[in-house]
C-alpha cells in the first residue's frame, strides 16, 4: 500500500480490529468524528460503538478504564487526543499501568497501547505542540516508541499491539502527511527497541527520532555535496533504546550529534550522552553535541516564535559541519 | 435472611476483627513494621462480601478491605504472608499489607493511590459488558476521602454514561486520616453524589451487616442484569488510628471514639443473633476460639516461610527481560 503516516496508523488499526476481537479503541472523538486527524474515520460504522468508544472528556478515566480493560483480558488502544492533554492521566500511566505487572508479581498485566499525537511546527501553540517523551522515559514498566516513517509506524504499531506491556505510541503531527511511501500489506512487526540507520555515513553519527529525522536526512543529503558523509540513526524506540546500533556507528564515525525537539535538559540526548561517555569515551574524536529544543516552557503561536523553537535543516547542517571540522 | 447466612456474617466479622487485633499486636511486638486495621468496618465488609458472587463477580478493593478480601475467599495465610512480606505473598513481598492480588478469586491488584482504582473497576465492567457476560458485575470499594478525588468523579461519570455493571461501595468512616467529613465535603450523605451522575444512590447503616448485604445485593443484581451502576454509602466508623504509624489523639477526641465504640457492630450483632436464637453464647465463644486457633496456625506458618530473594527485585518489570538499553 502507498500511504502517509496517518494512513499507516489507520490501516494498521483497521487490520488489528479485524484480526483480534479483544481490541477496542477508546478516546475523545474517535467515533462519529473519526478522530481529529481522521485516523479512525468510518471505524464506528464498521466495528460499532462497543469497540470504537467515544468517551467522556476525561483523560484520566480514558487511561484508567483502559487499564481495567487490559487487566481483564481485552487489548485496549487508548487515544489521548493531543500529547499535551496527557497530564491528567499521568498517575494512571506512571502509577498504575507501568506498575501493574510488578506490584501483582505477574498475576495481573496491562497490555495497553496509548496512542497520542505530539510535537510542534504545526502552529499548535502552547498546548498542541509539546513533546512528552522525556517525562515518561524515566519509568520502568513502560515502553515508548516514536516512529516517523510509514513503514516504521506500521511495524511498530503492530509490535505495540502484540506486546504484553503498556506502551506509549507517539505520533509526530508534522510527519502525519509529510511523505507517502509503499509499505507491505501484511501485518509485519518491527521489534521494539531497534533503531534504524536511515542513511549510512562515515564522518559523523546523528541520532534522532520523530520529525527531526526527516530534517536531519535533508541536511545530510546537502552535506554529501561537500564531501561530508553523515550517518543518520532513527531511534524509533525511546524505551528500550538501541545501544548496539549507536555504539557500532560511533566505532566508525567517532563523532556524535544528538538532535531532538524535546528540551535538552534531562532529555533523551542526556541519557545517550551519558551512555556513550561511559561505554565509548575513547572512540570519540570530538565532544558529544546536543541540538535540542530550547529551555522554555512551551512553543509560541507566532510564526517567529515557533520557528525559533524548531530546529531547521540548515541549523542541523551547520552543526554537522562544525562537528566534522572539530 | 437465612440463619446460616447470618452465622456466616458473624463469622466473617469476627475473623476480620481478630486478624486486625493480631496484626497490631505483631506490630507492637516488633515482628512486623506496619499494620492497617479495619475495626468498625467489619459489618459493612461482611455484608458486602456476602453479596459478592464467587467465580462470577470481580472485587476492586481499597487498602482497608481485609474483611472484603477474606469474604470473597482470600485464605487467612495470605494475610500473614502479606503482613510478614514473605516470598509467598501475593505481591512477592512488594506491596504494603492489605494490597492483595488474586486473579483466580477476582480480587484485583491495587496501588495505595486514593481513587486510582475506581476507573479500573469501570474497565473491568466494560470488558464484561463488551463480552456480553450477563450475570457478572464489579464491586468497587473506597473510603469517604476518595470521593474528593477527580479520578473518582471521572470514573463514576464514565460508568454512568456507559451503563457499566459496577457497584461503587463507599465505606464512610467519617475520617480521611485526620480530616473529618465536614472538611472534605459540604454534604452529609455521599450517596447524594449519585444523582449528579444519573445513577441510583443509597445510604445504609454500615454497622448493620444485613442492611449492607441487602443494599449491595440489590445493586449487584441490577448491575448483573444490565441495569447499570449504582453508588452505595455504608456509614461506619474507624475505631483505630489510620494505621499503626498514626496517632489519632492528635486530631480527634478519645471521647468521640469511646462514644462510637458503644455502637460497635460486633457485640451488637452477636447480641442480635443470640436474641434471634441463631447462636447461643457458648456457640459464639466456641466460634471465637476456633477462629483464634486458625489464625494462630496461619500466623506461625507464614512467619516460618522464606523471605523474597534480592534477585526477585528485578523480576516482573516486563513480560520479558528487557532493560532500558538494548
Amino acid at each position: 500500500m502507498n500511504v502517509n503516516n496517518v494512513e499507516a496508523v489507520r490501516a494498521t488499526l483497521h487490520d488489528a480490529l479485524t484480526r483480534d476481537e479483544r481490541i477496542v479503541i477508546l478516546g475523545e472523538d474517535v467515533g462519529a468524528r473519526g478522530n481529529v486527524f481522521l485516523i479512525t474515520k468510518d471505524f464506528l460504522q464498521e466495528f460499532g460503538p462497543q469497540r470504537i468508544v467515544d468517551t467522556p472528556l476525561s483523560e484520566s478515566a480514558i487511561i484508567g478504564v483502559a487499564v481495567g480493560m487490559a487487566m481483564d483480558g481485552l487489548r485496549p488502544i487508548a487515544e489521548i487526543q493531543f500529547a499535551d492533554f496527557i497530564f491528567p492521566a499521568f498517575n494512571q500511566i506512571v502509577g498504575e499501568a507501568a506498575k501493574t505487572r510488578y506490584r501483582s508479581n505477574g498475576d495481573y498485566t496491562c497490555p495497553l497501547v496509548i496512542r497520542t499525537p505530539y510535537g510542534g511546527g504545526v502552529r499548535g501553540a502552547l498546548s498542541h505542540s509539546i513533546s512528552i517523551e522525556a517525562l515518561f522515559y524515566h519509568v520502568p514498566g513502560l515502553k515508548i516508541v516514536a516512529p516517523a516513517f510509514p513503514a516504521d509506524v506500521r511495524g511498530l504499531l503492530n509490535a505495540a499491539i502484540a506486546d504484553p506491556d503498556p506502551i506509549l505510541f507517539l505520533e509526530h503531527k508534522k510527519t502525519y502527511r509529510l511523505a507517502r511511501t509503499d509499505i507491505a500489506d501484511e501485518a509485519y512487526t518491527i521489534p521494539i527497541g531497534q533503531a534504524d540507520i536511515k542513511r549510512s555515513g562515515t564522518d559523523l553519527t546523528v541520532v534522532s527520532y520523530g520529525y527531526f529525522v526527516h530534517l536531519a536526512l535533508e541536511a545530510a543529503a546537502k552535506l554529501s555535496s561537500e564531501d561530508i558523509s553523515v550517518e543518520v540513526i532513527d531511534l524509533r524506540s525511546i524505551r528500550p533504546m538501541d545501544k548496539t546500533t549507536i555504539l557500532q556507528s560511533l566505532s566508525k564515525t567517532h563523532r556524535l550529534l544528538i538532535i531532538h525537539e524535546d528540551h535538552a535538559f534531562g532529555g533523551i540526548g542526556a541519557e545517550i550522552a551519558a551512555m556513550v561517555a561511559s561505554e565509548a569515551l575513547f572512540e570519540l574524536d570530538a565532544p558529544i553535541r546536543r541540538l535540542c529544543g530550547p529551555d522554555v516552557p512551551a512553543m509560541g503561536y507566532a510564526h517567529a516564535l515557533e520557528d525559533a523553537y524548531m530546529i531547521s535543516s540548515e541549523q542541523m547542517a551547520t552543526a554537522m559541519r562544525e562537528m566534522v571540522q572539530f | 435472611m437465612k440463619a446460616s447466612e447470618q452465622r456466616e456474617l458473624l463469622r466473617r466479622m469476627l475473623l476480620h476483627r481478630q486478624i486486625d487485633t493480631r496484626a497490631f499486636q505483631l506490630n507492637r511486638q516488633g515482628r512486623i513494621p506496619f499494620a492497617l486495621g479495619g475495626e468498625g468496618h467489619e459489618a459493612a465488609q461482611a455484608g458486602a462480601s456476602l453479596a459478592f458472587m464467587r467465580g462470577q463477580d470481580v472485587l476492586v478493593p481499597y487498602y482497608r478491605d481485609l474483611g472484603l478480601a477474606l469474604g470473597i475467599g482470600l485464605p487467612v495465610i495470605d494475610v500473614f504472608t502479606s503482613l510478614f512480606a514473605k516470598k509467598a505473598d501475593t505481591s512477592g513481598g512488594r506491596q504494603f499489607p492489605s494490597h492483595f492480588s488474586n486473579k483466580a478469586l477476582g480480587l484485583v491488584s491495587i496501588s495505595s493511590i486514593i481513587a486510582a482504582h475506581v476507573a479500573h473497576a469501570v474497565g473491568f465492567g466494560l470488558a464484561m459488558q463488551y463480552r456480553k457476560e450477563r450475570g457478572r458485575a464489579v464491586l468497587c470499594s473506597f473510603g469517604d476521602g476518595a470521593t474528593s478525588q477527580g479520578e473518582w468523579h471521572e470514573a463514576l461519570n464514565f460508568a454512568a454514561v456507559m451503563q457499566a455493571p459496577v457497584v461503587f461501595f463507599c465505606q464512610n468512616n467519617g475520617w480521611a486520616i485526620s480530616v473529618p467529613q465536614s472538611k472534605q465535603m459540604r454534604i452529609n450523605d455521599i450517596a447524594d453524589r449519585a444523582i449528579g451522575y444519573g445513577m441510583p444512590g443509597s445510604t445504609v447503616d454500615g454497622f448493620d451487616p444485613i442492611a449492607v448485604y441487602d443494599a449491595v445485593h440489590a445493586a449487584l443484581e441490577r448491575a448483573r442484569n444490565g441495569g447499570g451502576p449504582s453508588l452505595i454509602e455504608a456509614k461506619c466508623y474507624r475505631f483505630l488510628p489510620h494505621t499503626s504509624d498514626d496517632d489519632d489523639r492528635t486530631y480527634r477526641q478519645p471521647e468521640e471514639v469511646e462514644t462510637q465504640r458503644t455502637r460497635d457492630p460486633l457485640p451488637t450483632f452477636e447480641r442480635q443473633l443470640i436474641e434471634k436464637q441463631i447462636y447461643s453464647t457458648d456457640e459464639i465463644a466456641l466460634l471465637k476460639a476456633e477462629l483464634y486457633e486458625h489464625i494462630d496456625q496461619a500466623l506461625e506458618e507464614a512467619a516460618a516461610l522464606e523471605n523474597p530473594s534480592a534477585d526477585s527485585l528485578t523480576t516482573n518489570v516486563y513480560a520479558g527481560t528487557e532493560k532500558a538499553w538494548l
